[in-house]
């Protein structure tokens, strides 16, 4: 049983033939870490007992032939809330907290049938492009072993591109579920913003952080979106309109679309022209299958990074207060005063990055500078939005690369944090604009997968996947499997 | 230079962080550059640009007036490290401020 | 120097709602540590905030009350800070687009009005409590985290300790009358800083001002003002300086204690609440909340003279609670005749619950059971001597039907002549020597008659009624 063999489809299917039990999904899911988290890092806990236990009822109980979800294994970053489950953000801060509630997705995922195999690491906090800077362990790339999954799902990333499981949710605050998923050859989304509740995911950026699912297949994606997607009442930035189905239309293809080409994203003197050459070729396989191609502009696009790390950082620095030591979390030892809890507590408990980040928004923040940074970013983050608005009165979805280049090297990025900062520079404005987005593959590059961001308007994650699918369809990214070894 | 070591170590006593006297250079060096990088925002103009504050811009969410039962109390504590009588207990306040609210 | 007193107050009010400010957690408590609260309380990671509608209906009504503007576009903003009592590190609460803004008040004092202004009226969630203990640590419960509160803050209008007590009291019976909270600054639902400073009269500019917290009585305040008038007089007077400052009111001594200076306080870092969306609040919703308002106490003054002919010091006094406005309304609207009703509550009834120093809702008394004795006092079924045994047995265990009670207990008055006249006669035949003093123009044996008739009936005998019978059966005699 090898997960990268099968789409979400054909796994129901067996389980409805009575092929394959939920058990043997959840065994074979163990089985596969086992063989290979030793080199990949994926995991930072397993929910072993409860998931086969959960599997078990499930095989009693009898597979739903309609609930296509029922009994599929599933993997969660480590900043999504499960209940009895320790759950850390990759943090020294967290490192022994149980919540006490499930989010919102866990219970959606409950609901369908889902099940939890364990939590999977991430950028602590979520604050990293690369999973480096997970207080507990490397994730590595199953394309080569050498190389980052891409931040900060990367422990989400690397687990489904692996075949460790056949889907698994990360969150995507500037570019963190699409990112891994270019990075690791793999279809995953950044819903519209309100679209997927926020209850029982940790805060980072609370006005730009989304849920998403990384799958192998489009379809895979539409399926599993469709299972957390919805209003929630806990949520008051939660979506009051209907959820459609996702998968609906799906097959409609591109004929008659108009594809937008931000000419912003295509900067044809980077340095891996490997990128931007296989999203030009995605780009004339869409034009042969009837798509308009029409170069449009996001004048504000070179705006985004600055705006996006003074928001983030802002509402991160705010958001990370409550981890003080007082309640739960991380207390240090030797304190003799209430100010040695905060200090001590905070300062041991956080690693460098996500200091780094609170400092800059702590700063942004801080009076004297509120108006030059914090207001200002959100003004440019206006401009931004507009630009989207304005393309999206044109075109039906805008297609660019998913990132600059494919997978770097380990360590290569670590010491410096503004290129690692600069390598969001296609994704974070898509956060800030709040549409949704897909990243999916395109070709290879060096023998790395390359990604495709596909961006459509506010809500319409339908049109995302469509023009998605209609290329996946046509092409042959997914046969080619990765290596789960090192590179030369 | 956007900003020096006493700025980063006024900052940091803000956000409740220590930066190690070894570390203050290279971490003010940092932020300085990421500094440097956000004020590129400077170069834009935004007259009357009403800023974006919220990523779903409906407004008027909130919920009736109902009581629920809160949650129970044993698994609140269950995260606590120290605790007496039913409270959860911290070193005694010098300055004795009181909340804010 | 002569100097002149600027006060400003900031008043927190807690407002009634069933459940917190952002979560659905039981609002109310005195219960036992940390038992009211919930996830969303104790700031766990994940959790979000989701507005309670009724606690901004509540604000905007006392914001109205207050004479206020109502702002239609609205928001919740972060005030960042750490405190052990504020688990999120941050309070919910509202900085430049307050719920009300521009509101005036009338204040009296020495018999002079003054109109104190308004700055504004925002909402925000409470902190929990911090118990200090002896032993070196303190305790935190969190029932009282996310209790909705407004913040009401004043104009640095006030001249006087009296000036600021006056604005306190008339800030309390204006909200009182709204119902949205209890105000009471004994039970924290009513709490006050207050902001003075001292400057040359003729002065525009304020002087250096300081800030005292933990005013928890009105009497706190007046006295934490003279102490700090004082205390800043001495300063100025030396030629000294003052630095602005945040101080403590110190219950033991009277005075006020150092807390921090201005370089010590915190930079709140302010930003828009990205998980609560902005507010509209409808033209409809802010006539509808004016509507809802109960009639105000000016109002209710106004009425009680051109209604019920009442002085209007009457007036003034029964409307100055919100309770015995409301149990006057109800005495009256029983059928007692507003007059007497406001006599019982301004006499018998003040005097009853200052004396047992209790609320005159936690009495037994009812206004029903109040307006049934007045009417059987008017129609001469019992004294008004009886009345006060009556009284005292409605104020202390109360009773459905009065006039059910007097009967069962034998308290109706004796007016029936057929039933006096023998009882006369008899008193008449024993005492033969006071009828000789009576027809000798003694008048004091005509009063002792009465008392022995009275005696007789034990009191229960309708004394002017005895008066013309005992004489008609004088002269027969
Ligand atoms: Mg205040
Ligand atoms: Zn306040």
């Amino acid at each position: 049983m090898n997960f990268l063999d099968y789409t979400l489809e054909e796994l129901h299917e067996k389980l409805v033939n009575k092929e394959v039990t939920a058990v043997d999904l959840v065994e074979a899911s163990y089985k596969r870490i086992e063989e290979t988290d030793e080199s990949i890092g994926a995991f930072l806990g397993l929910n072993k007992e409860e998931a086969l236990k959960t599997a078990r009822e499930t095989d009693e109980r009898g597979i739903d032939p309609s609930n296509i979800l029922s009994g599929l294994p599933i993997g969660i970053k480590d900043n999504i809330m499960t209940k009895d489950v320790t759950t850390t953000a990759a943090s020294k801060m967290l490192e022994d907290f149980v919540p006490v509630y499930d989010a919102t997705v866990i219970e959606k995922l409950k609901e369908v049938g889902m099940i939890t195999i364990g939590k999977l690491n991430m950028d602590e906090f979520a604050m990293g492009g690369s999973t480096e800077n997970s207080a507990f362990k490397l994730t590595r790339n199953p394309w080569d072993l050498n190389k980052v999954p891409g931040g900060s799902s990367g422990g989400s990333a690397a687990a489904v591109a692996a075949g460790q499981v056949p889907v698994s949710l990360g969150s995507d605050t500037g570019g963190s579920v699409r990112e891994p998923a270019a990075f690791t050859g793999l279809v995953g989304v950044k819903p519209t913003y309100g679209r997927v509740s926020r209850y029982g995911l940790i805060a980072f950026g609370s006005s730009l952080d989304q849920i998403g699912p990384f799958t192998r297949t489009v379809k895979d994606n539409a399926l599993v979106l469709n299972a957390i997607s919805g209003h929630d009442s806990r949520d008051s930035t939660s979506y009051q309109g209907e959820t459609p189905d996702f998968t609906e239309g799906i097959d409609n293809g591109v004929k008659g679309l108009r594809i937008g080409v931000p000419k912003e994203y295509y900067n044809e003197d980077a340095k891996e022209d490997g990128v931007i050459k296989a999203v030009r070729e995605a780009l004339d396989l869409y034009e042969k299958l009837g798509a308009e191609i029409v170069e449009v502009s996001l004048p504000h696009s070179k705006y985004g990074i600055p705006a996006y790390y003074i928001i983030a950082s802002s509402e991160a620095s705010s958001n990370l207060q409550r981890f003080d030591g007082i309640r739960y979390g991380y207390r240090s030892e030797n304190v003799e005063s209430l100010e040695d809890i905060y200090v001590k507590s905070r300062s041991e408990g956080f690693g460098l990055e996500v200091k780094r980040r609170i400092m800059l928004g702590t700063f942004s923040l801080s009076s004297g500078f509120y108006d030059a940074h914090f207001k200002k970013a959100a003004q440019a983050r206006t401009l931004i939005r507009n630009d989207f608005d304005k393309v999206f009165k044109e075109v039906d979805v805008l297609v660019a690369p998913t990132t600059t280049t494919t997978a770097f090297e380990i360590g290569g990025k670590i010491d410096d944090p503004l290129a690692m900062y600069m390598s969001d520079i296609l994704t974070v404005p898509v956060n800030l604009a709040g549409v949704p987005s897909l990243s999916v593959p395109c070709g290879f590059s060096n023998d790395m997968p390359v990604g495709m961001q596909i961006i459509s308007k506010h809500f319409d994650e339908q049109m995302m996947y469509r023009v998605a699918y209609a290329f996946e369809k046509e092409t042959d990214h997914l046969s080619r499997k990765p290596s789960l070894k090192g590179g030369e | 230079m956007a900003i020096n070591e006493e700025t980063v170590k006024q900052v940091a006593k803000l956000a409740k962080l220590e930066i190690e006297e070894n570390d203050i250079h290279k971490f003010t060096t940092e932020i300085d550059s990421i500094i440097d990088m956000v004020e590129q925002l400077e170069g834009l103009d935004t007259e009357g640009v009403e800023g974006t504050y919220h990523g779903i811009s409906h407004h008027n969410v909130w919920r009736e007036d109902k009581a629920e039962k809160g949650t129970d109390k044993e698994a609140l504590f269950k995260n606590v490290k120290t605790r007496k009588n039913g409270y959860i207990e911290v070193p005694a306040m010098f300055d004795n401020g009181g909340s804010e609210a | 120097m002569n100097l002149e007193t600027v006060i400003g107050l900031e008043v927190h009010v807690e407002l009634k709602t069933e459940s917190k400010m952002f979560s659905p957690s039981p609002a109310h408590f005195g219960a036992e540590p940390n038992t009211n609260t919930n996830v969303i309380d104790w700031g766990h990671p994940g959790v979000l905030p989701v507005v309670n509608k009724q606690a901004i209906e509540f604000g905007m009504k006392a914001a109205l009350a207050l004479n206020c503007k109502i702002a239609t576009h609205t928001k919740f903003d972060r005030k960042n800070y750490f405190y052990p009592d504020n688990p999120k590190a941050y309070q919910i609460s509202q900085f430049d687009q307050p719920i009300g803004y521009d509101g005036w008040i009338e204040i009296e004092v020495n018999g002079e009005t003054k109109k104190i202004r308004i700055e504004r009226v925002h909402l925000e969630e409470d902190a929990g409590k911090n118990m200090h203990g002896e032993d070196g640590a303190s305790y935190v419960d969190l029932n009282r985290q996310g209790t909705p509160l407004i913040e009401i803050v004043s104009e640095a209008d006030m001249r006087s300790p009296e000036e600021a007590h006056a604005y306190l009291e008339t800030i309390k019976q204006l909200i009182q009358f709204t119902k949205v909270s209890d105000v009471k600054m004994q039970e924290g639902s009513m709490r006050c800083d207050a902001n003075i400073s001292l400057r040359p009269f003729g002065q525009e500019e304020f002087g250096t001002k300081a800030e005292i917290k933990n005013l928890n009585s009105f009497s706190y305040v007046k006295k934490g003002l003279e102490y700090e008038i004082n205390r800043q007089e001495k300063v100025l007077n030396a030629g000294g300086e003052l630095q602005q400052e945040t101080r403590r009111y110190d219950e033991t001594t009277g005075g006020t204690l150092l807390m921090r200076t201005k370089e010590g306080s915190s930079d709140y870092r302010y930003f828009p609440e990205p998980d609560i969306p902005n507010l509209e609040i409808s033209e409809e919703w802010i006539s509808e909340a004016r509507e809802s308002l109960p009639e105000m106490p000016k109002e209710r003054q106004a009425r009680y003279v051109k209604e019920y002919g009442l002085p209007a010091y009457d007036a003034v006094v029964l409307t100055a609670t919100v309770e015995m406005s409301d149990f006057f309304q109800e005495t009256v609207e029983h059928g007692a005749d507003p007059k007497q009703a406001s006599n019982w509550l301004m006499g018998e009834v003040s005097a009853y619950v200052n004396s047992e120093q209790i609320e005159l809702l936690d009495t037994a008394l009812t206004p029903k059971a109040l307006a049934e004795m007045i009417n059987l006092i008017a129609d001469g079924t019992i004294s008004s001597k009886i009345a006060k045994k009556v009284f005292k047995e409605l104020v202390t265990k109360g009773s459905d039907d009065v006039k059910v009670f007097v009967e069962e207990k034998g308290l109706v008055q004796l007016s029936d002549p057929s039933k006096l006249i023998p009882i006369i006669s008899e008193t008449l035949d024993k005492n033969e020597q006071s009828i000789e003093d009576y027809k000798n123009g003694k008048d004091r044996a005509l009063g002792f008659l009465v008392g022995q008739i009275m005696k007789q009936t034990k009191g229960q005998a309708n004394p002017g009624m005895v008066n013309k019978l005992l004489k008609e059966e004088l002269d027969k005699r």
